[in-house]
């Protein structure tokens, strides 16, 4: 430990500053705490999602015409307009870091909005999917409808591909709400270049959800699909 | 013993009033906290215990129904696995101590290890109501398709309280992990920490990685259970072995987040009082990684009659046996360390023993379950049942009962007397026996587990069983009493009462709120038994 060693020689330094909690001796120790806690919070997220991908995984080994016929059920150009938002909302997030880093408040505020007006932009894009989904009887459950050989197959595409957007969706959700206490704080000049681990650290999280949604798009949309363009 | 005052300022009376515990972030106070609702979980898990013995003291079903049954020993496994096993080292004794351990004055995330205790407390509500309102009767392990399509009690609420106490774990985890990471005090490097940190290190990477899997696969059994979405449905050609695959990617890891810290605090009582320091440091330090890394690759053992493949059972058979090793070189080390020590007996040390017996015999049995041709015998039987008890109650349980006395001076600053520790430790360890081994036999003997009646001949071993159980209710409500008593007629135990060499006896007991008056600045291990008493000598 010699970073907390050397800390510790130098107690003074950073003592004063008001978002340290007392039970840490630097700024710079509680920061990398937070950094590092997030991390392991993300891990703990990957295996999350884990369990439900490892499902999809041996159904899509064990039935593939169902997947091919159920992937083709989803809207390609929805979904890819998603993923181009989602992308853009990755580039504004590291934006808003990077404004906090150099004390540019004003721009931090107008990214963070950003981000947030494309998180939205996703969830109602994607309410509209589902929506479509639940009027052709495509949601599973008792009201579910399809026709095909392979229809209770595609049942379990079905379930699994609401299972996994949905915790998506629910993670976007979350980060919203996120975003949205981050720029409250950033409207109200919590954060300096010495001080902005709450901006970086929801931007670890934005850039997650982000990701996960680019193992989502191909996992779901894009399956089989090069047999299909017409 | 000194009969010194407690100090004037501690973190029990430092404030007053429900709202001060209520709202603290003293980890001190948020163990104190676990300890009562896990003592609630305990008593409860245990009065449904009372309920399966009653009910096999006699062949004929005539106590409770068979449907009675399920549900109760369902509620046992529920409340005992999830609500008592999982926290009670870890989030009682871990959360006291692991700061004071360290050197720190908290936890990383003090708001957070609170917020996980209320995580805790709402999902024990959620399954608290799922037993008030009729129970659960699937059995712990909560198999599809019978959970998610046809039981017809309350496993969506029990689910859900399951799924939200895993949360409570995963936080407490990292929090941990992050704790030994960042805030040990200047000079306290990995190798001079003390090896229930260690312990706990390995613990909370069992609780990152595996929780979160049970968290997501309780989440699918519900969506199958609550929308009717297909996921393990045969019905569809989902697969119900599916489920068990990510059940057991847990809940085996789990067996080691149950006895992986008990392990540590073994550890920390056998040196201070064989007064030596720990035999082999570093390797019963990695020993806790290795079995929490090898944890992770043999769930499928849980599997070998649910049909999964011939090769794939052979390498989960073989690995399962590779879990030997590095417990074995624990309790070789362990015993090596009391080999020419001058062994103390009081009350922890007692548990210490036990521990180590009854660890032993249920690791070697685990040996018998992992073959794969015995394990077609045994698989489903009573041998099951007391394997994983002498593991769990006579492993874990021990454990924290040996920390638990162990720490108690620390945490109450008071003492409890030793003749009543003494018996109690005797009660449970012979009663423990009396319980449980006769299982073994009736396991072997071939009588199933999870039914109400069983056939005659099984009847004096069952009916020992229930004595033995009868015993251990009483060493249970024994400890509970003492340890009461203590809190208001001990002795005060002052700072350092077993003579013991870690950084949590510089301090006071009850430790002051921050726990140390300045940072302590660490110079030597946590173990200095051995060049202590040839000074002395």
């Amino acid at each position: 430990m010699p970073e907390i060693a050397a800390a510790h020689a130098d107690p003074g330094a950073h003592a004063h500053h008001p978002a340290l909690q007392h039970h840490f001796q630097t700024l710079e120790q509680q920061q990398e705490a937070s950094t590092l806690g997030m991390w392991i919070f993300l891990v703990t997220e990957v295996m999350f999602f884990g369990g439900l991908l490892m499902a999809y995984l041996l159904y899509r080994v064990w039935y593939p015409l169902a997947w091919s016929e159920g992937s083709l059920e989803l809207d390609i150009r929805l979904g890819g307009f998603n993923t181009v938002v989602l992308i853009g909302s990755s580039l504004t997030m590291a934006l808003a870091v990077r404004s906090a880093q150099t004390g540019a408040q004003k721009a931090t505020v107008r990214w963070l909005l950003l981000t947030m007006a494309l998180g939205l932009t996703f969830l109602v894009v994607k309410f509209f999917e589902y929506r479509e989904k639940y009027l052709l009887h495509h949601i599973p459950g008792p009201n579910f409808q399809f026709e095909g050989p392979e229809a209770a197959h595609v049942q379990i595409f079905l379930s699994l591909y609401f299972g996994l957007t949905g915790l998506h969706a629910l993670h976007m959700v979350v980060g919203f709400c996120i975003l949205a206490v981050i720029t409250w704080m950033a409207h109200r000049r919590r954060f300096s270049p010495e001080w902005y681990t709450p901006v970086e650290l929801s931007g670890l999280y934005w850039h997650f959800v982000d990701i996960v949604w680019i193992f989502l798009f191909p996992l779901l949309y894009l399956v089989d699909r090069a047999h299909h363009l017409s | 013993m000194t009969t010194t005052v407690l100090p004037r300022v501690n973190y029990l009376n430092v404030r007053h009033g429900v709202a001060s515990w209520l709202l603290t972030k003293d980890h001190k106070r948020i163990g104190i906290l676990y300890l009562l609702v896990v003592t609630i979980a305990f008593f409860l898990g245990g009065l449904f215990a009372t309920g399966i013995r009653i009910e096999l003291t006699t062949p004929q079903g005539d106590f409770v129904s068979a449907d009675t049954y399920n549900r109760l020993f369902t509620m046992h496994g529920v409340a005992m696995v999830f609500f008592v096993l999982i926290p009670s080292v870890p989030a009682i004794l871990g959360n006291f101590a692991l700061p004071l351990m360290i050197g720190a004055k908290d936890v990383a995330f003090p708001r957070l290890n609170l917020l996980s205790w209320y995580i805790f407390v709402i999902g024990f509500f959620f399954t608290l109501a799922a037993m008030v309102f009729g129970g659960v009767d699937t059995g712990w392990t909560f198999y599809t398709p019978y959970s998610s399509l046809y039981s017809n009690s309350n496993v969506l609420m029990t689910g859900i309280g399951v799924f939200i106490a895993g949360f409570s774990s995963i936080l407490t985890g990292l929090n941990f992990m992050v704790t030994i990471h960042r805030m040990r005090a200047p000079g306290m490097t990995w190798f001079r920490l003390p090896l229930f940190v260690w312990a706990l290190y390995a613990t909370s990477l069992v609780q990152i990685l595996g929780t979160p899997v049970i968290a997501i696969t309780v989440g699918m059994l519900a969506l199958e259970r609550a929308l009717g979405f297909g996921i393990f449905d045969p019905r569809l050609g989902g697969d119900p072995v599916l489920f068990q695959h990510l059940f057991w990617f847990y809940s085996h890891p789990a067996v080691y987040i149950m006895i992986l810290p008990p392990m540590g605090v073994i550890s920390e009582v056998i040196a201070c009082f064989s007064r030596k320091n720990v035999f082999g440091y570093s390797f019963v330090a990695f020993s806790s990684l290795a079995i929490a890394v090898f944890g992770f690759l043999v769930w499928a053992h849980h599997l070998f009659v649910a049909g999964i493949s011939p090769y794939s059972a052979m390498v989960f058979s073989f690995l399962s046996f590779a879990v030997a090793i590095p417990s074995a070189v624990k309790t070789f080390n362990w015993t090596a360390t009391l080999y020419q020590g001058a062994i103390w007996w009081r009350a922890p040390m007692l548990w210490v023993f036990g521990f180590i017996g009854l660890f032993l015999i249920g690791g070697l049995t685990g040996l018998f379950l992992a073959s794969l041709g015995l394990d077609v015998h045994l698989h489903d039987t009573y041998f099951v049942v007391a394997h994983f008890h002498y593991i769990m109650v006579g492993g874990a349980i021990m454990g924290f009962f040996a920390g638990l006395h162990y720490w108690w001076p620390k945490m109450t600053g008071r003492m409890y007397p030793n003749w009543a520790a003494t018996t109690a430790a005797l009660l449970v360890f012979f009663g423990f026996n009396l319980t449980f081994f006769p299982q073994f036999i009736l396991g072997y003997l071939g009588m199933p587990r999870r039914y109400h009646a069983y056939s005659e001949e099984f009847q004096v071993l069952n009916v020992l069983s229930s004595a033995g159980a009868s015993i251990l209710a009483v060493g249970y409500t024994l400890i509970a009493s003492y340890l009461v008593f203590s809190l208001f007629k001990g002795q005060a135990a002052g700072a350092n009462p077993w003579r013991a060499t870690g950084l949590e006896w510089k301090t006071e007991s009850p430790p002051i709120p921050d726990n140390f008056t300045e940072t302590p600045i660490v110079n030597e291990g946590a173990y200095k038994y051995s060049e202590r008493e040839i000074e002395v000598a």
